[in-house]
């Protein structure tokens, strides 16, 4: 046996596989990241001046004692990650399996299921995690304060990033075909991340819908960044636990269903 | 040891079996042609032997590890070159090696890329897109990212299906290095022609099992006899040779527009018509009278 093969460490989630299936990632990301990057500031650009401007020139000036740029520059924290997490995991890894075959080259090596999608979840996080910044960026050009909390957002984003990350590969191992991804993004990511509280209060809302947004990890997000932003509550402890016990749901019912859908 | 010890093996999709009691045992330092036609359970073999696949009985060792419980250990210590391309390709041609020296946790990932580049001759492609690069290239990259690891043992999944001549001869003489370097092959195949050029030995696979097995020279002999006689001339006269060389318990297949009378050399006199072209018998005879398909 060569002396390279017999000093690989086969145990499970291996740091050193989960960081090789990454840098795969990031290799990736160097040829396209100028269009990811651009849209997704130009995004909260766009929805600001729409949103912001235009409702609160109208319709809206304050909410909750918020200026309204400020309000939806914050919620729109939780939409940036909704788009640049669950969507790419869904369109990306039904690509990279159906398409590209790229996990029969990656599983072909010392890695395996568990550690490929950790790695993907991983690395989706942290883009995330920087991609949740911009809009809170953009609103501080329209007047929101900077407050030291507003450290703790890329925290959030890449912890609620995780959980959609691990949402998105799921579904991909669910979908026959890639146009039925149509029905994930109306049943479940356009729900969402309308009812999260970025657009407006959901204390408008109906009692049921109330406690539904609850259980929206969306909504969760908003609440923890409008609290960097304005400030804490204790509450926010049992927020930011919600979305670490997603993120870890979401992680294993991701495992499981990839290691069905490609290992024979 | 023996590098590949399979035993028993099965594997089913729903209602098809598509490895159906697999023995197969392949010795360190050869290269093993594993030869089937289209669905003879080829493909699915080797990703059993990668644990992308698991068996739903039998005995699988690779390297001493067995299977699947040990198949991260196996693949640490082997490589596999896909009958699929599927490198990514907008990234470079050093990049893509590079990431799988590191899901191979090569130390020197430098080192190794440098090594796979020159076996791979691209050391002057390296900083190009793999989307610029030639088909013939691109099935080079895949072969060095294989072995981007210096791995012991090979597995190559039909490494040249769907290539042009020119490439797939240049593919060989890549792969007959390898041999000669003393790694341990086996190769999944539909060509007789490749099995020829690079095997050692070949196995003969059909509906998920090994029908025949040994080196070619000895396959064909136990096979086919040592000469085929091929008659040609329309339908009826065919049919006619046939029913002849067959009364004469001689066996036939169809060889593109003639029939070949295997096992000539044997013939009663008139068995054989006189103007009949006696050849050497080939493992393309073998092949079509093992498995009933004719042969590509």
């Amino acid at each position: 046996m060569s002396a390279q093969a017999q000093a690989v460490r086969v145990r499970r989630l291996d740091p050193a596989a989960i960081a090789g299936v990454m840098s795969r990632e990031v290799a990736n990301f160097r040829t396209y990241w100028r269009g990811t990057t651009f849209s997704s500031v130009l995004e909260p650009i766009v929805y600001l001046l729409a949103f912001g401007l235009g409702l609160s020139a109208t319709l809206v000036d304050e909410v909750d004692g918020l200026p309204y740029v400020e309000f939806v520059g914050t919620g729109m924290v939780a939409t940036a990650v909704i788009f640049s997490s669950a969507l790419p995991a869904m369109f990306g890894t039904f690509v990279k399996h159906r398409f590209q075959n790229t996990y029969d080259a990656i599983l072909a090596a010392p890695v395996d299921v568990e550690e490929l999608v950790t790695a993907e979840m991983l690395w989706i996080g942290i883009r995330s995690g920087f991609y949740g910044c911009f809009p809170l960026l953009v609103t501080m050009a329209f007047g929101l304060d900077p407050t030291p909390g507003m450290l703790l957002v890329p925290l959030f984003c890449f912890i609620t990033a995780l959980g959609f990350a691990g949402f998105g590969i799921a579904m991909a191992a669910t979908v026959a075909k890639i146009d039925q991804f149509s029905y994930v993004t109306t049943l479940f990511v356009t729900p969402l991340f309308l009812v999260a509280g970025t657009f407006f209060p959901i204390d408008g809302l109906p009692e049921w819908a109330q406690v539904a947004a609850q259980f929206n990890p969306l909504h969760q997000l908003v609440e923890l960044v409008r609290g960097g932003a304005f400030g804490f509550e204790t509450v926010d402890l049992a927020r930011l636990a919600f979305l670490i016990g997603f993120a870890l749901l979401m992680w294993r019912i991701a495992v499981n269903r990839m290691e069905r859908r490609l290992i024979d | 040891m023996a590098a590949i010890e399979l035993r028993g093996v099965v594997k089913r999709f729903g209602p098809i079996t598509a490895v159906d009691g697999l023995d197969l045992e392949v010795p360190p330092g050869i290269c093993l042609g594993l030869l089937g036609p289209n669905g003879a359970g080829k493909s699915t073999t080797m990703r059993l032997l990668t644990g992308q696949a698991i068996a739903d009985a039998g005995e699988l060792r690779v390297l001493g590890h067995e299977l699947p419980g040990k198949a991260k250990a196996a693949r640490a210590a082997m490589g596999v070159v896909p009958q699929l391309d599927n490198l990514d390709v907008d990234v470079t041609v050093e990049e893509n090696l590079a990431v799988f020296a590191r899901l191979y946790r090569v130390a020197d990932v430098r080192g190794a890329v440098d090594r796979a580049l020159d076996l791979a001759r691209l050391r002057d492609r390296r900083g190009d897109a793999v989307d610029e690069l030639s088909g013939g290239m691109r099935r080079r990259l895949l072969l060095a990212r294989g072995l981007v690891h210096d791995p012991q043992l090979l597995l190559l999944d039909e490494p040249t299906v769907g290539l042009d001549p020119q490439i797939r001869t240049e593919l060989w003489s890549l792969i007959d290095n390898l041999r000669s370097q003393g790694k341990t092959i086996l190769m999944s195949t539909h060509y007789i022609e490749e099995a020829e050029r690079l095997a050692d030995e070949v196995a003969v696979m059909a509906d998920g099992k090994i029908i025949a097995r040994g080196r070619p020279a000895e396959l064909i002999v136990e096979h086919a006899g040592r000469q085929t006689a091929e008659a040609y001339g329309p339908p009826e006269r065919l049919a006619e040779v046939r029913g002849t060389a067959e009364a004469g318990g001689l066996r036939v297949r169809k060889a593109g527009p003639a029939v070949a009378i295997v096992g000539a050399e044997r013939a009663v006199d008139g068995a054989v018509p006189e103007d009949a072209i006696f050849r050497a018998a080939t493992l393309e005879d073998v092949f079509v009278l093992l498995t009933g398909e004719e042969a590509e």
